[in-house]
């Protein structure tokens, strides 16, 4: 049950992460990643919301594990970053490991007190 | 428009490159439902992994860190084959958006940090954070080499073409991908 559960979080959540990558770089054409960022940073304000809810094991396994594990990537950040490194674009690939980093903790801390604030 | 096609950056789907471009709108149902699969196999390795080891609020996250570094080396020869072309149309969006993506995860990873700085485990929370963006920065780069080394080209170069490749009138090629 609980590997259904995943199964069916990650078969959404990982062509959600196709699709808003595609529709955020069809807004600008410059080489920084902005798309995988937002899935990114999406991802872990979700993450960090639902770890402060009393939610049971079915529903981490769906949104956490499944839904929010397959949103969210570290392999397509990784080459991003080694990409725009390797392409001379060594500042933008600092910019994007350090800003990755932060917007998701800044995420996932607000997203806890987001639902700390709602459930009290 | 009409310069040389950049250089891929995004793995997943890089707008820049023609083939990215055209392939949701050829075979839409296709390719969002070989990402959806390959998420799937990923998402369920993954948990499998953490499962078979878990780690206290204060440890290290052992499981997702192996995780995120194995899926960056495969992330790496995966797009040097790719971006060498020659790969069945669906290799990138099932393997390297599905599977590898479904596989890794960044929301995990945060949250962990922040868990364990707030468990008062502030230095295994920073040697996380530092091992895991390193390792994964050289474990792309140990993927890119080995493939680039297996394909028979030289390991000091990138795995791509330097120059874009003899864009033919079907723009499908230059960077790999499907078209």
């Amino acid at each position: 049950m609980t590997a259904l559960l995943i199964a069916l979080g990650a078969a959404v959540g990982a062509p959600l992460r196709y699709l808003t990558d595609r529709t955020v770089q069809a807004r600008h054409a410059s080489p920084f990643p902005w798309g995988t960022l937002t899935v990114n940073v999406v991802g872990s304000l979700v993450l960090g919301a639902l770890v402060a809810a009393p939610v049971g094991p079915a529903v981490g396994a769906l949104l956490a594990t499944g839904f929010c594990g397959a949103l969210t990537t570290y392999s397509t950040f990784g080459y991003e970053t080694l990409r725009l490194a390797r392409d001379g674009a060594r500042l933008l690939a600092l910019v994007n490991a350090l800003t990755s980093v932060a917007a998701g903790l800044g995420a996932a801390t607000l997203g806890f007190a987001v639902t700390r604030t709602l459930v009290g | 428009m009409a310069g040389p096609t950049p250089r891929r950056v995004d793995p997943d789907v890089d707008l820049r490159v023609p083939a990215d471009r055209g392939e949701l709108r050829a075979h839409p149902a296709v390719v969002l439902g070989v990402i959806a699969a390959g998420g799937v196999l990923g998402a369920l390795a993954r948990a499998g992994v953490q499962a078979a080891f878990p780690h206290p609020p204060t440890g290290f996250p052992w499981a997702t860190f192996g995780v995120n570094v194995s899926g960056c080396l495969l992330i790496g020869a995966l797009m040097a084959v790719v971006t060498a072309g020659r790969v069945p149309p669906l290799t990138r969006p099932f393997l390297g958006v599905g599977v590898l993506g479904g596989y890794t995860t960044f929301s995990t990873y945060v949250v962990d940090v922040r868990q364990a700085a707030l468990a008062g485990a502030a230095d295994t929370a920073l040697a996380y954070l530092v091992a895991t963006l390193l390792g994964a920065l050289a474990a792309v780069w140990v993927g890119d080499a080995a493939a680039a080394r297996l394909l028979g080209r030289s390991t000091g170069s990138h795995a791509h073409p330097t120059t874009p490749g003899p864009a033919g009138p079907d723009g499908a090629r230059a960077d790999g991908g499907p078209a």
